[in-house]
C-alpha cells in the first residue's frame, strides 16, 4: 500500500544559533497509543464506528497527499511507526542538528473536526494528556498546544480552564476549517477562556468543517487544497476581525500557522478599503481592520512564499513587521523549510534573531 | 492626481436592469407567463445590495431607480468623463442565482438581448459581455454562439463564485467556444450563492462577502491553471473583473512553490503558473486594494513583474474612487498608456474587429 521507499535519514549540518520551531507535528506510533488516556467506552466506539469527520472518508484524507502521511521520505523512525511518532528520532533528526531551543507541538489528528462532539472532547483531552506523557515531560525543549473540541465552545472552554497555569502548554490550537468561520459567536467561549488563562490561540491550516473548499464547490486536486489553505485562512482572519473578536477580547493573541503570510498586507488593505465604505454595517469595530491584525496576529513562516526575487519577500515582511514572524519547519511534513536556507544574507542581526527565536520566546512566554 | 488618457477602454461598466419586468419583452410567451403568473420579483443579488455604499458612488446614485440603470448617466459620469473609445458592459443582474437551468437560460438570453437593444444600439462606444447559464454547459455554448454573431459582444461573462471551480473539465466546451470565436472569458466578482460565499462557511456580513471575493479569485486561478485549461486553450484570454490585484504577487509565490513541489499530480500543466498568468490572465484596475501612497503601489507593481496585466476600469457605478481619481497616484505615463489603451486592445481582439466591420 504505502510507499516502501525509506532512504537513510538525513540530517543537516549542525547550526550554531538556537532557533524556535513553532510548528512540529507529533504522531501516535500505534493506533491504541491514546487508549490509556481515554475511558473504555471510547476504545470500543473508535473500533466500532471509527473516526467520523465532516467528510466521507473513513480512512485517509479526501485529497490524497503527495507522499505517505504528507511526510518527508526520510522521516520514518528506525524503530517503526509513522513519521513524527518517535521522540528519540525527532531529537536526532530535528531538535539536535538544528539547535531547536523551543519546539511547539501542534497535533493535527486530534478530536477536532469530528461530528460526534462527546467523542471529539474525549479525544482532545486524551491528546493533551498524551502530549505531556509522551513528549513534553521527557523533552524540556518541547511545549504542547492544547487541542479542544472546537464546535462545542463550552466543553472547549472547560478544557482550557482546567489546564490554566500548566507549563507544558503554550497555546490553544484550532484548525482553520470548521463548521462556521471562526469569528462566529459559537467559538467565543474558546477565546474568552484563552484570554483568561493568558495563552495565545494558534490557528493551523487544515481541517474539514463540511463546507466545500472553495466558494464554487470542491476542487479536484491536492495542490488546490494546499494552495487554498491561504484562502481559507484569509477568510478566517477576516471573520475574526469583522465579528469584533479583538474588540471583545482585547488581550487575545492569535497565531496563523502554516498558511503563509505573504497575503497579509493585501488582505489588510482590502479590509481597510472596504471598511471605509461599509463601516456602518459593523459599528462594533472601533479601529481600522488592519490595526487589529497588526496588534493581535503573529505568523509562522513555513511554507515561506517563494518569489523569484528574494527582496520582494523582505519588502512584504517589512509591511507585516519583523516582530510578528515565528520560524517553523513543519517537521516531519514534506514541505519542510530548512532553517539554514530561509533567510539569506542581508537581514539585520536583530531581525534575524527575532525571526528565528526572539519573537517566539516572547509570545509563548519562554525565558 | 494621475490624469486619464483620452482614447482608453473602460473594461468594467455595469448597466443595471431596472426590474425583472424590463426583460419581459425579450422573453417568449412561456417565460413571460411564468414570470407574471408566479409573481416573480426582481433578481437582486446579495453581492450588490442596491443601497449598499459599494453598489454606487454617492454622486453617481440617481434620485430614482437603480444606479447604472440610465444610459445618459453612464455617458456623462463615465464614458464622456474619462474620454473612452470603448466601454465594456458587464451586467450583474442576478440570473446566476436561479436554480432551474431552463429558467436561467431564458433569463440569460433575455438579458443579452436587452443589453444589445437598450445599450449597445444606443451608444457606439459600448461593447457587451455574454451572460451564460453556467448550470448547463450545452446551453451556455449555444448562447455564446448565438450572441457572438453580433461583433459587439467581446467577452463571455461568468461569476467568480458559482457551482463548480472554473477549471473543471465540464466547463471546457465554454472555453473552446470562446477561443474559437475570439471572445475573452471575463470572471466577475459575485456569487450565485449555490455554495457558501466563503470556503469556511457563511459569514455574517455583506462586507465579509465583499472582502472574500478576492480569495474566490485566488481559488479560481488555481483551478484554471492546474486543471490545464491553458494547456488545452493556449490562446484563451481570461480577465478577472473587480477582483483586486494587489494579492496577485504573494498568491503566485505560494502557488509556484507548491507547483514545484507536487507538479507530478498535474503533469499536463506545461508552463510555470507565473508564465501562464503573464500570457493568459488579465485583471481590471479597480478596486486598487492598497494604501494611497505611490511608494507602496509602485513596489507592488514591481512585485507583479509585468506591466501587461492590468486593464483600465472604472467599475461604474460601484464606489471604488472619488472624483476623477480613477488611476492611482504616482504611476508612470507609460504604464497609464498600457493600462488604458494597449493592454485592453491586446486582450479584447474583437474590439478592433468590431470597429472594422461596423459602419
Amino acid at each position: 500500500m504505502n510507499v516502501q521507499f525509506r532512504p537513510e535519514p538525513s540530517t543537516s549540518a549542525t547550526i550554531k544559533t538556537a532557533i524556535a520551531d513553532c510548528d512540529i507535528h507529533p504522531a501516535r506510533a500505534t493506533k491504541d497509543e491514546l487508549y490509556p488516556f481515554m475511558a473504555k467506552r471510547w476504545h470500543s466506539h473508535l473500533e466500532t464506528y471509527g473516526i467520523q469527520a465532516y467528510h466521507g472518508m473513513m480512512e485517509g484524507p479526501p485529497y490524497p497527499k503527495a507522499q505517505p502521511n504528507a511526510s518527508r521520505r526520510d522521516a520514518w523512525p528506525p524503530e517503526g511507526g509513522p513519521q513524527g511518532s518517535s521522540l528519540s528520532f525527532m531529537q536526532k533528526q530535528l531538535l539536535d542538528p538544528y539547535n531547536v531551543a523551543l519546539g511547539v507541538l501542534n497535533p493535527l489528528a486530534s478530536g477536532q473536526g469530528l461530528r460526534n462532539q462527546d467523542f471529539a472532547g474525549a479525544l482532545c483531552v486524551a491528546i493533551n494528556d498524551w502530549q505531556i506523557e509522551k513528549w513534553t515531560s521527557k523533552e524540556k525543549r518541547l511545549k504542547a498546544s492544547m487541542v479542544v473540541p472546537t464546535e462545542d465552545g463550552v466543553a472547549a472552554a472547560a478544557e482550557i480552564r482546567k489546564r490554566a497555569g500548566d507549563p507544558n502548554f503554550v497555546q490553544v490550537l484550532l484548525l482553520s476549517r470548521n463548521v462556521e468561520p471562526l469569528g462566529q459567536r459559537r467559538y467565543w467561549p474558546i477565546y474568552e477562556a484563552a484570554q483568561e488563562i493568558g495563552l495565545p490561540v494558534g490557528i493551523h491550516a487544515f481541517g474539514f468543517g463540511g463546507n466545500p473548499l472553495t466558494p464554487s464547490g470542491w476542487p479536484s486536486f491536492y495542490i488546490e487544497e494546499m494552495v487554498g489553505h491561504a484562502q481559507c485562512q484569509q477568510t478566517v482572519l477576516a471573520s475574526l476581525v469583522l465579528e469584533g473578536v479583538f474588540e471583545r477580547f482585547p488581550k487575545l493573541k492569535m497565531v496563523m500557522i502554516e498558511a503563509g503570510f505573504g497575503w497579509a498586507p493585501s488582505l489588510a488593505w482590502r479590509l481597510d478599503k472596504s471598511f471605509e465604505k461599509l463601516h456602518s454595517e459593523v459599528p462594533h469595530l472601533k479601529r481600522n481592520p488592519s490595526e487589529y491584525i497588526r496588534d493581535h496576529i503573529w505568523w509562522t513562516t513555513q511554507p515561506m512564499e517563494d518569489p523569484e526575487r528574494r527582496d520582494h519577500l523582505f519588502q512584504t515582511i517589512d509591511w507585516i513587521g519583523w516582530d510578528k514572524l515565528l520560524f517553523a519547519t513543519d517537521y516531519p511534513h514534506w514541505d519542510f523549510d530548512e532553517p539554514s536556507r530561509v533567510l539569506p544574507p542581508g537581514v539585520s542581526d536583530a531581525n534575524r534573531e527575532a525571526f528565528y527565536l526572539g519573537n517566539a520566546k516572547k509570545l509563548y512566554g519562554i525565558s | 492626481m494621475t490624469s486619464p488618457l483620452p482614447g482608453g477602454v473602460d473594461c468594467d461598466l455595469h448597466p443595471a436592469v431596472p426590474h425583472l419586468t424590463s426583460l419581459l419583452p425579450y422573453m417568449n410567451d412561456y417565460w413571460r407567463d411564468q414570470v407574471t403568473t408566479r409573481g416573480m420579483t426582481d433578481l437582486v443579488s446579495q453581492s450588490y445590495p442596491t443601497n449598499s455604499p459599494i453598489s454606487a458612488r454617492p454622486d453617481w446614485r440617481p434620485t430614482q431607480g437603480k444606479p447604472g440603470s440610465q444610459l445618459a448617466d453612464m455617458q456623462t459620469q463615465a464614458l464622456d468623463r474619462f474620454g473612452v473609445t470603448y466601454g465594456i458592459c458587464n451586467p450583474l443582474y442576478g440570473v446566476q442565482m436561479v436554480f432551474s437551468e431552463d429558467m436561467q437560460d431564458a433569463f440569460c438570453r433575455a438579458l443579452n438581448d436587452w443589453l444589445a437593444r437598450e445599450w449597445l444600439d444606443k451608444d457606439g462606444r459600448l461593447r457587451g459581455s455574454i451572460v451564460i447559464p453556467t448550470q448547463s454547459v450545452e446551453k451556455s455554448v449555444a448562447e455564446i454562439e448565438r450572441c457572438a454573431k453580433d461583433k459587439r459582444f467581446v467577452q463571455v461573462l461568468m461569476l467568480v463564485m458559482g457551482d463548480m471551480p472554473l477549471g473543471k473539465r465540464a466547463y471546457w466546451p465554454i472555453y473552446a467556444a470562446a477561443e474559437r470565436l475570439g471572445l475573452t472569458v471575463g470572471v466577475h466578482a459575485g456569487s450565485a450563492y449555490h455554495n457558501p460565499p466563503t470556503s469556511v462557511g457563511w459569514g455574517s456580513y455583506h462586507i465579509e462577502d465583499y472582502v472574500a471575493q478576492a480569495t474566490a479569485f485566488q481559488n479560481q486561478l488555481t483551478s484554471l491553471i492546474v486543471e490545464g485549461v491553458f494547456a488545452r486553450h493556449p490562446n484563451l484570454k481570461m480577465v478577472m473583473l473587480e477582483s483586486g490585484f494587489t494579492w496577485l504577487p504573494a498568491y503566485l509565490w505560494r502557488l509556484h512553490k507548491f507547483w514545484r513541489g507536487i507538479r507530478m499530480e498535474t503533469p499536463w500543466v506545461d508552463r510555470a503558473p507565473l508564465e501562464i498568468v503573464r500570457s493568459n490572465i488579465r485583471f481590471s484596475l479597480q478596486p486598487v486594494d492598497a494604501p494611497p501612497d505611490p511608494a507602496t503601489l509602485n513596489r507592488l507593481f514591481d512585485h507583479m513583474q509585468s506591466d501587461e496585466l492590468l486593464l483600465f476600469s472604472t467599475d461604474y457605478p460601484h464606489w471604488q474612487f472619488d472624483g476623477d481619481e480613477v488611476l492611482p497616484e504616482g504611476i508612470s505615463p507609460d504604464l497609464v498608456r498600457k493600462i488604458m489603451i494597449d493592454n485592453p486592445l491586446k486582450t479584447y481582439g474583437r474590439l478592433e474587429f468590431a470597429k472594422e466591420t461596423t459602419p
